[in-house]
């Protein structure tokens, strides 16, 4: 075929470099063969996280939507102040527990208004549907507004955990043979009265701002004070872990001597940053609440902990991003007569701060997401219901923190907790992303100053 | 324009600028630079030039000390700037800078604008009292390195952004904008094109006015082209040292002859 084309008088080829020989075609499927292995390990890692993602979004989702009853109460004064002088310290003196027919009634109420018959024989059975955070909630609205004692007030009610998990689906009739905590009859109230209207399921705001609440009441819980718990460890972590890092990066990478204790100190930063986080748990345990005897549980000393994780991260990176700006800056610098520090302050460290900020921040991404030292300072197991008072309150009172929290819930045995647990790492990786989002812009923004 | 024959260029007895006695240079083990004893004159332009590896950068570097933040290297010996000994426990390096500036090899502007590449020199010595003073340092060492014209339109803009041979000048207005009394320049034209090259060397000539330029070369036409006084460096020695024109046509040792016409290097 070539050879009709040949020009004459040209040489005949020695090999024709249209046949490919053995060697080049080994070499060519070896170069396939490794394509095809990369592609093969990247599409490993992207299907495990669509799975991840799915079953976040999947599991987690249904915990930002609640259930709520919309019933009116009698607040009936007989009940709730007896002797009709409307005092605050008399109308105190009724117990959560004193509300609770209050409720009775106005589900019966409401129930027979919608035309629903109560399948049940004792009206008690009713008092099931609803929180048992329901009587706190209705006292704290009559505390707080006395005057309205003998009206009747329209209420929003949490739904109890398990008629919530019936309307996402999580709880199915057959379930509930072996459950004391609701009744079949129990669905069908609900089901009569999701079409009546006065039950629904909404988003939940509460899960976002809301306090942690004990392990019965699933359906109060919150992330928004533990929240409040990793933004004071925070604080801490980048007033701390930040300037310490960066200086210490500075002076090791363009101060100190080269010798061998600063080869020593290098050697064991970069040790530290493989030591499990954990030990760092324990060493704040000791030295931090046993020695220096800092509050336990406070973000603080979480804070101080996290620090002392965080740092190696810093400090490599830093010094990794110093390393990266070329010699010759530094030259052009001494070369017009900048000192030392000036050539680094002026010149290197400007260079230098995208990396130092892109470090920093990922560190902190790792802190905010470290959950084990947590266990050893007692910030697991902490029930997170109250907003601190104010900026020392929040370093110094007991708080936890979104891992924490997301771990305690998981630990919990309610299927209802598990779903928070899911909902809370939503949240997490949110926090997580947008501080990766902003390290990128950082980077951005510094490098098209140059 | 500037490839007058060697002979031609009148070369008038001047000051010494620096004076370099016994100078030894060790990295770690090695020996870098070997006994060197050197005049360098006020106001006239003196080419290093010898086969790579053979010290000539390292000496350079030595006479405003850049060689201190190489943690290996030891200088030994005495160098004498007007008189004083720049190695002296008393001289801090900084100072001595100021007054000894340097252009490297390869353009390093700052990855500023163009105006403070040129400001920032003045602006740590406080050789300016406010902004007009400063505006007038940086125009009148942007013209001192040829480039005024070519940036006087965009001084805010990156200095990374010129060309090579843009850069380069600019690293040499950069230089001169803190009224340095001797320049070093360690092959400041390796990175250039023959048009900058040209450029520069005219730069280098008009330099010589102020300043005593101290050159390193690789191009022997350089060295010819722009200096009045030639050293040649071999194996971490001064070989030779004379007028350019006599090192040129005339050299004593066999050492400085074969390397200029080619047979070493």
């Amino acid at each position: 075929m070539t050879d009709a084309t040949t020009t004459p008088g040209a040489a005949a080829p020695k090999s024709s470099l249209l046949q490919l020989d053995d060697r080049v075609r080994r070499r060519n499927a070896a170069e396939r063969r490794f394509k095809a292995y990369g592609i093969a390990a990247v599409s490993i890692g992207l299907v495990f996280l669509a799975l991840l993602l799915f079953a976040i979004i999947r599991n987690g989702v249904p915990a930002y939507t609640q259930t709520f009853l919309t019933v009116p109460i009698e607040l009936q004064a007989d009940k709730l102040d007896k002797n009709g002088n409307r005092d605050l310290e008399e109308i105190q003196k009724v117990s959560t527990f004193g509300y609770k027919p209050l409720i009775i009634d106005g589900m019966e109420a409401a129930l027979a208004g919608q035309g629903i018959a109560s399948p049940f024989e004792k009206a008690k059975d009713l008092e099931k549907m609803v929180s048992a955070s329901a009587p706190a909630q209705i006292r704290d609205f009559v505390l707080a507004n006395p005057d309205r004692i003998g009206e009747t007030v329209e209420f929003r009610l949490l739904a109890s955990s398990r008629v919530d998990g019936y309307l996402k689906g999580r709880v199915a009739r057959e379930d509930l043979a072996r459950d004391k905590n609701l009744d079949a009859e129990h669905l069908d109230v609900a089901d009569a009265m999701r079409d009546a209207g006065i039950l629904e399921r909404t988003f939940n705001w509460a899960f976002i701002f809301g306090a942690d609440a004990s392990e019965s009441r699933p359906e109060q819980a919150g992330i928004g004070v533990s929240m409040i718990g990793s933004f004071f460890m925070m604080l801490v972590v980048l007033g701390l872990a930040l300037p310490i890092g960066v200086a210490a990066s500075i002076y090791l990478e363009e101060f100190a001597p080269k010798n061998r204790w600063t080869d020593l100190i290098e050697v064991n930063i970069s040790n530290l940053a493989a030591v499990p986080s954990i030990v760092f748990g324990i060493l704040g345990l000791a030295v931090f609440i046993q020695f220096a005897h800092l509050p336990q549980s406070a973000p603080l000393v979480g804070g101080l902990v996290l620090t002392l994780m965080t740092l190696p991260t810093i400090i490599i990176s830093t010094r990794a991003s110093l390393k990266a700006v070329p010699p010759s800056i530094r030259d052009a610098a001494l070369g017009v007569g900048a000192s030392k520090m000036q050539s680094v302050f002026h010149h290197v460290l400007p260079l230098a701060m995208p990396g130092i900020l892109t470090g920093t921040i990922i560190g902190l991404a790792q802190a905010l997401g470290e959950t084990a030292p947590l266990l050893l300072i007692g910030m697991v197991g902490y029930i997170a219901s109250n907003y601190p008072d104010g900026i020392a309150s929040g370093f110094l009172d007991p708080n936890s923190a979104m891992p924490a929290q997301i771990y305690e819930w998981a630990k919990r045995a309610d299927p209802a907790y598990y779903e928070r647990a899911w909902g809370g790492i939503i949240i997490l990786l949110l926090f997580l992303m947008t501080m990766n989002i902003i390290a990128i812009i950082l980077r951005r923004r510094f490098e098209r100053r140059w | 324009m500037y490839d007058a024959p060697a002979s031609e260029l009148k070369v008038t007895q001047k000051e010494t600028k620096i004076a370099a006695n016994k100078v030894q240079v060790f990295y770690g083990d090695t020996h870098a630079i070997k006994d060197v004893d050197v005049q360098i004159e006020d106001k006239t332009v003196t080419a290093f030039i010898g086969p790579s590896g053979c010290g000539k950068s390292t000496f350079l570097r030595c006479l405003n000390r850049m060689n201190d933040t190489i943690d290996i290297c030891r200088v030994q010996g005495q160098i004498l700037l007007d008189g004083e000994d720049i190695y002296d426990p008393k001289v801090d390096p900084v100072q001595l800078r100021a007054k000894v500036g340097m252009v490297f090899q390869k353009p390093n502007p700052f990855p500023k604008s163009i105006y403070d590449n040129i400001a920032y020199g003045p602006r740590i010595h406080g050789l300016a009292k406010n902004k007009a003073d400063l505006d007038d340092i940086v125009e009148k060492s942007l013209r001192r390195g040829a480039i005024w014209n070519e940036v006087k339109d965009r001084l805010h803009s990156p200095g990374t952004g010129l060309s090579g041979g843009q850069q380069q000048r600019l690293c040499i207005a950069r230089a001169v904008a803190t009224e340095p009394e001797v320049l070093l320049m360690d092959e400041p034209c390796s990175a250039l094109d023959p048009i900058a090259t040209g450029q520069v060397e005219e730069l280098i000539d008009e330099l010589r006015e102020n300043y005593s330029v101290v050159i390193v070369t690789h191009s022997m036409q350089q060295a010819a082209r722009v200096s009045q006084k030639t050293a040649f460096f071999h194996l971490g020695s001064l070989v030779e040292y004379g007028e350019t024109g006599q090192i040129f046509t005339n050299p004593v040792d066999p050492r400085t002859e074969s390397y200029i016409t080619g047979r070493i290097g």
